[in-house]
């Protein structure tokens, strides 16, 4: 019968990162939920306006690095090995540097004495930014595994798609962060 | 042209391995049907022990002030129970079933991705077994405190740290979170495999209704559970941290837990039941000799049922005091949900209607879930009328309906599959007439309670209550439902000694013993781990229907 060569089905990778990234985004909708329904609702102070400067920086680093991930996987597609490895070095760099302006905005915090404890607004605040700072750490972790594995020569044109795969995941932890940007810093300031 | 091929021909080497090479296997296994079966027994094991747990309830209020448990252990009870029948019973027993059939169906070798399934499954396990542990290990560094013992939808602020101490709640939390985990990483894999790994030939529309109902049972559990693990890592920040996400001492919502509670929780009811949709729509064509009526629409149906689900939570949460607005949607909703429902015990009766019908056991089954769920339907459609449900909420009229959905819609059809694909899992035949015993007698003590337990409830006997006064109209009411848990426990241990029997010197099956249609009953029972020794070339929805009927195949109607 003729159906077995023209048999074309979709990739089962693709289907897979798509369910992750679907039910990863049920589970943020929950924590923004979260946020916005306790939004002015803290007993005490400090309030998100006394103590939040919005991160302008990280945010830029971390969006670019979705150009970055982009050009990578778009040079391993040519076969341009070279090329991919210092874009995707760029990306983990970039990838950092969010992760650090995190890290900067928790310590100035806590030395102003807002904890997780504080009030509602540091409970849904580290919550929901820690969430998605998970998120940036686990695709960092996955990024220099891929970048080990390419300076030792193995990762070449065909895994083009793998790659892509996992670029799928950064772009929705970049976009995770423009709602978390838009809650966090703009809605709830 | 056959496009069907025997496997026969190539035989597995017999295994010769000690116990523990064997434990090793099972360790090790990546086998969708091994794995499968593992789901399987698995659960059944939970759904004994907390069958048990709810024959202690039983007996505790068979009777007024009967001191059988003290109130704190009834309330561990029930919680475990409940949190058992949900996570360690329905989802898994109904993981395994997909695991097993759903490659078999759609002619592939294995699951999309064979290791993550296995990861799924040991995550599931050992979640599972933390429930159990919270008896010993509950105690924590507090010196307070065993099993759970908040109920299984936990309201808040119940399961702050104050009000909840010892680490039973907690061991409660992590068991619905690893196991949720395990559940979410199955539905990945099902939906990769089913729109990636079908045979050549087998388009969406030639796909076995089962495996449709799979993808949208996966689906639905990639927007529910997460939900719940959502609220779930809150809780653990509250009680770890210092959070105060459900503290309602620092501002923080006891509604809110509700709300991320039954976001999940409603279409929870779905993710349990579709799959007992799947298997009535696989048995009922094969013993009315008719294929399903209406199988577009049936598909259709359970994706409307899939969306309107995400939108009914809060009927549960009526008495809580909702806007009329509020209260207005969710009782629309929820009687909208019931038409796609309606069609599809509408389509049932079609396919019966002029069969050719066999009374054989799955099909007894099939009969009951069809009866009883739509009593279920029914009430459900009652308690969707607002202030009905404010008079009934928290009784045992509503412990009797969800029970009617559960045991006499899902476990009914279970069995029936249990008695259906056996055969195709072990090579040997299920006796007919312990089958024959053990329906009438489920039967019969499945309405002794759950029928008896309505009218108790609405004479307002309130649910989750470890006793009750005498003089108030209830004893007959549940003298009757406990003296039925000894015809359900009868009917159960039947089925035992019944897959005890047939492991041992059942009949051999055969590799279609049903006269089926679907390719699982094409390759050989057991299956090869390899499933089909050549990949399987289907051109209808019957492909066994052609293989077997080659003048009057049914790729012409189509």
């Amino acid at each position: 019968m003729s159906t077995t060569e023209a048999w074309e089905i979709p990739s089962r990778g693709r289907m897979a990162m798509l369910g992750l990234i679907v039910t990863e985004s049920a589970f943020f909708a929950i924590f923004v939920v979260a946020y916005l329904f306790y939004i002015g609702k803290s007993l005490s102070g400090p309030t998100p306006r006394d103590v939040l400067e919005p991160p302008i920086g990280g945010s830029i680093a971390l969006l670019s690095s979705s150009i970055t991930v982009a050009l990578a996987v778009r040079a391993l597609r040519g076969g341009r090995v070279r090329a991919f490895r210092a874009w995707w070095l760029t990306t983990l760099a970039l990838g950092l540097a969010f992760l650090i302006g995190t890290a900067r905005e928790w310590e100035r915090l806590i030395a102003r004495g807002v904890t997780i404890r504080t009030n509602l607004f540091g409970t849904t605040y580290y919550a929901l930014v820690g969430l998605h700072a998970a998120h940036v750490t686990i695709g960092l972790i996955l990024i220099s595994l891929v970048l080990a594995f390419a300076l030792r020569g193995y990762v070449a044109a065909p895994e083009a798609e793998r790659t892509e795969l996992l670029s799928w995941y950064w772009h929705f932890v970049d976009g995770v962060w423009v709602v978390v940007f838009t809650t966090v810093y703009v809605i709830g300031r | 042209m056959s496009t069907i091929e025997h496997d026969a021909v190539i035989e597995r080497p017999e295994s010769e391995v000690s116990g523990l090479g064997r434990l090793h296997e099972l360790v090790t296994t990546v086998d969708h049907k091994r794995l499968g079966l593992m789901y399987i027994g698995s659960a059944l094991l939970f759904f004994v022990v907390a069958g048990l747990q709810a024959a202690v309830i039983r007996l505790q209020l068979a009777v007024p002030n009967a001191g059988i448990v003290p109130p704190q252990v009834f309330n561990r009870l029930m919680t475990v129970h409940g949190t058992s029948m949900v996570f360690l019973f329905g989802m898994p027993i109904l993981t395994g079933f997909f695991n097993y059939l759903v490659p078999l169906m759609i002619g592939a070798r294995d699951l999309a991705f064979p290791r993550l399934n296995a990861f799924g499954f040991w995550l599931w396990l050992f979640g599972s077994c933390l429930l159990y542990y919270s008896y010993v290990g509950g105690e924590g560094l507090y010196g307070a405190g065993s099993a759970p013992d908040v109920g299984w939808f936990a309201y808040a602020p119940l399961t702050e740290r104050p009000f909840s101490p010892g680490n039973g709640t907690d061991y409660w939390i992590l068991c619905i979170l690893l196991t949720s985990v395990g559940s979410t990483a199955t539905a990945i894999n099902l939906i990769a495999s089913i729109v990636g790994m079908r045979c050549p030939g087998m388009t969406l529309r030639k796909m076995p209704v089962l495996v449709w109902l799979a993808l949208i049972w996966s689906s639905m559990i990639l927007v529910a559970l997460s939900p719940l693990s959502a609220a779930q890592v809150m809780l653990l920040l509250d009680r770890f941290l210092g959070a105060h996400f459900f503290d309602t001492q620092a501002g923080g919502s006891a509604v809110l837990w509700q709300h991320f509670f039954w976001i999940f929780g409603h279409p929870e009811v779905y993710i349990l039941v579709i799959p007992g949709f799947a298997f009535a729509s696989e048995i009922i064509p094969v013993f009315s000799r008719k294929v399903i009526f209406g199988y577009e629409v049936m598909v259709a149906a359970t994706c409307a049922i899939g969306f309107i689900s995400v939108s009914v939570w809060a009927h549960h949460m009526f008495s809580v005091g909702m806007t009329p607005a509020g209260n207005v949607f969710f009782a629309t909703s929820t009687m909208l949900v019931g038409v796609p429902t309606g069609i599809k015990i509408f389509n049932w009766l079609a396919t019966i209607w002029g069969g050719k019908l066999r009374f054989r056991t799955p099909m007894l089954f099939c009969l009951g879930f069809l009866f009883q769920f739509l009593i279920a339907g029914l009430t459900g459609i009652m308690l969707a009328v607002v202030p009905f449900d404010w008079q009934l909420t928290d009784t045992y009229f509503v412990v009797a309906h969800f029970h009617y959905v559960l045991i006499g819609g899902l476990a009914f059809t279970i069995f029936g599959a249990i008695y259906y694909w056996f055969p195709k899992a072990t090579g040997r035949m299920l006796s007919e007439t312990l089958g024959l015993w053990h329906f009438w007698l489920f039967l019969i003590g499945f309405h002794l309670t759950f029928d008896t337990l309505h009218f108790a409830g609405m004479l307002g006997m309130p649910r989750r209550i470890y006793t009750y006064q005498p003089g108030r109209g209830l004893e007959a009411y549940n003298l009757v439902a406990s003296i039925g848990v000894l015809f359900q426990a009868a009917g159960v241990l039947v089925l035992v000694i019944n897959v005890i029997r047939s492991l041992r010197s059942g009949a051999p099956a055969g590799d279609d013993p049903w006269d089926a249609w679907t390719l699982e009953w094409s390759t050989s029972s057991p299956p090869p781990e390899y499933n089909f020794a050549t990949v399987p070339v289907v051109q209808s929805r019957r492909p066994l229907w052609d293989a077997k009927h080659p003048e009057d195949p049914d790729w012409r109607y189509e």
